[in-house]
């Protein structure tokens, strides 16, 4: 593959060396040699979406379809039974609704702290500042699976053991480190130039801030949002440590990992949960995708 | 408080307020369950502990309890292979899928990374249950083409009854969760390589492979690391999907050393030997990630 890449990165010299009398006759050799590159590309495709596919088109395939000797690739006839058995089961909604309020109150949670400490970080000059971010950077790689047995008797101690708010707090700090790393990015991006002149021009500092530098900040924030969506909507281990005896308080992914105990071997059931557990980040992804995408990699790769 | 203070202390004081409720919520949360996880691992602490709160101190029992036990050390390699195996699986399949795209046309490349978006933005839990669905005995999609491939002995062929078995499938349902966010990684460092050094690099002779492993490796080399670094954590400490298929099973095949800690606490009630295991599980991970704290400190010199 490597051998190919004269040719496939500099497509314009490529071009621009063959006469264009005999581009036509190369066109075809051309194609073969980018035939493995491509079948790669495509195979590459096939396996990262086939889970998602099977998973979408399973939940909309009548049971007969789904118990077929051969399986149906291509599913011919649709229907809703199954999604309506998903969400006719025990307590559906509300552990959606859980799943929805664990989510909206940590993010939020998280960006509200995460700013202030980003702006204490990215634009004043303090003692300990170096440290502190040094921490902020270390925690971004806390080892969350080795404390689920601490925070269990923490939370019994206080009396947080079966309770939403006790999961909200351990999102939060999950995903603050992330959101302080990467707002700070974002505001060092932003020339504190724009900000003065607003002061000259007759701003507060904080008017300033929310004026000027805020709706620059736009994408930062949606980044860390929708990445601390994804955190909270898919978190299982404290949600299933901490959530014991008050059944009504799990959230989604507890409750989807329990799914032999709820659909028992129903796969067209089954897969019509998982397709409304998975649809609203989906969503949120296709949607904020093309926007956030340079935060993320500005994120990932500056720190 | 700051209103009765007189003007300059406020500006003074302003960054320790803003990062206030970062730094009180890191020590509620991260360091203090941290702490506490040490402190249990030097106590006798079980359910009558836990009830009563009267914990007393009782030096290395606990850990001379679990070093001694010949369990504990087949969990730590298995645990260790396991790292091992799915973070050399992700840092190959990934870097070949991003020098894949590198290559790609547009269409194909648009395509790929469509494709590597939607199984990364999929919830973690929503594709363990499709991944035992793929491998379903009966019905499922694996079985069928390792049939029609010539396997005859798929035919209704379990695969989570068999620990080997499980162990592969696992392997398999993290590497292909981890590829696309390491692929898209790695490939968002290689677009930033200036195509003027592979340029003057062929117009010197180089060969594909040598300009690979001059320029591209080079360059690489930050994001290579940090990328590890996070696959290693994040494989490591992995708790959800091995715990919603197998829970360790069959016969502790799949228990790596975070199912290994929680089995213990939640079935055997002793949280000061889980307490133990989940130190040694940072210990472990600590020695491991070196590398990126080197990393963290060169972060530290630009900031």
């Amino acid at each position: 593959m490597t051998t190919t890449a004269p040719t496939t990165t500099l497509p314009g010299t490529a071009r621009a060396a063959s006469a264009a009398p005999a581009a036509t006759a190369r066109e075809p050799r051309r194609l073969l040699r980018r035939l493995p590159l491509n079948l790669a590309a495509l195979l590459t495709f096939v396996l990262s979406v086939f889970p998602v596919y099977w998973m979408v088109t399973t939940a909309f395939k009548p049971t007969q379809d789904i118990q077929a000797d051969t399986p149906l690739f291509f599913p011919t006839s649709f229907t809703l039974d199954h999604f309506s058995k998903a969400i006719a089961a025990d307590g559906f909604w509300m552990f959606w609704r859980n799943s929805l309020f664990l989510t909206f109150s940590s993010v939020l949670m998280a960006l509200v702290v995460a700013l202030g400490a980003a702006f204490a970080v990215a634009r004043l000059r303090w003692h300990g500042r170096r440290g502190f971010y040094l921490l902020v950077f270390m925690a971004q790689v806390a080892p969350w699976g080795s404390l689920l047995i601490p925070m269990y008797i923490i939370a019994r101690d206080t009396d947080m053991l079966d309770k939403l708010p006790m999961l909200t707090l351990i999102y939060f700090m999950i995903n603050l480190p992330f959101t302080i790393v990467t707002l700070r990015s974002f505001l060092v991006g932003i020339p504190v130039e724009l900000e003065e002149a607003a002061q000259v021009d007759g701003c507060t500092r904080a008017g300033a801030f929310r004026r000027i530098t805020f709706p620059l900040l736009a994408p930062g924030l949606l980044s860390t949002s929708l990445f601390g969506t994804i955190t909270a909507w898919n978190e299982f281990a404290y949600a299933n440590m901490l959530i014991i005896k008050s059944q009504d308080d799990r959230s989604l992914p507890v409750w989807l990992s329990s799914f032999s105990n709820v659909f028992g071997t129903d796969w067209g059931a089954t897969m019509a949960a998982s397709t409304l557990f998975a649809l609203p980040v989906l969503i949120l992804f296709l949607v904020l995708q093309g926007r956030v995408a340079a935060g993320m990699t500005g994120g990932a790769v500056k720190g | 408080m700051s209103l009765t203070l007189p003007r300059a202390l406020p500006r003074t004081y302003r960054p320790y307020l803003l990062i206030a409720p970062a730094v009180a919520g890191a020590a509620y949360l991260l360091v203090y369950p941290l702490v506490r996880n040490i402190v249990i691992s030097f106590q006798r602490y079980g359910m009558g502990e836990l009830i009563r709160g009267d914990a007393k101190f009782v030096g290395f029992e606990n850990y001379q309890k679990i070093l001694g036990d010949g369990e504990f050390w087949t969990v730590v390699w298995r645990t260790l292979w396991w790292t091992t195996l799915n973070t050399a699986l992700i840092m190959v399949i990934a870097t070949l899928v991003a020098l894949m795209i590198q290559r790609l046309r547009k269409v194909m490349r648009i395509l790929v990374m469509s494709g590597l978006v939607l199984a990364w933005a999929s919830p973690v839990i929503a594709t363990t249950t499709v991944f035992q669905w793929l491998f379903a005995s009966r019905y499922g999609v694996v079985n069928w083409v390792l049939v029609h491939l010539g396997f005859e002995s798929y035919e209704n062929y379990s695969w989570f009854a068999n620990g080997p078995a499980t162990f592969a499938i696992l392997v398999v349902l993290i590497v292909w969760q981890s590829v696309p966010f390491a692929a898209i990684t790695i490939h968002s460092a290689l677009i930033t390589v200036p195509t003027e050094l592979y340029e003057s690099a062929r117009l010197d002779g180089a060969s594909g492979s040598r300009m690979f492993r001059s320029i591209t490796l080079p360059i690489l080399r930050p994001i290579f690391g940090l990328v590890l670094s996070l696959e290693i954590i994040w494989t490591f400490t992995c708790f959800a999907q091995i715990w919603a298929i197998s829970k360790g099973g069959p016969d502790g095949s799949t228990t790596t050393l975070p199912v290994y800690a929680y089995q213990i606490a939640q079935s055997l009630h002793r949280y000061d030997l889980a307490g133990a295991a989940s130190t040694v599980t940072v210990l472990i991970l600590v020695v491991m990630l070196i590398a990126y704290a080197r990393q963290m400190f060169k972060e530290e010199a630009d900031l």
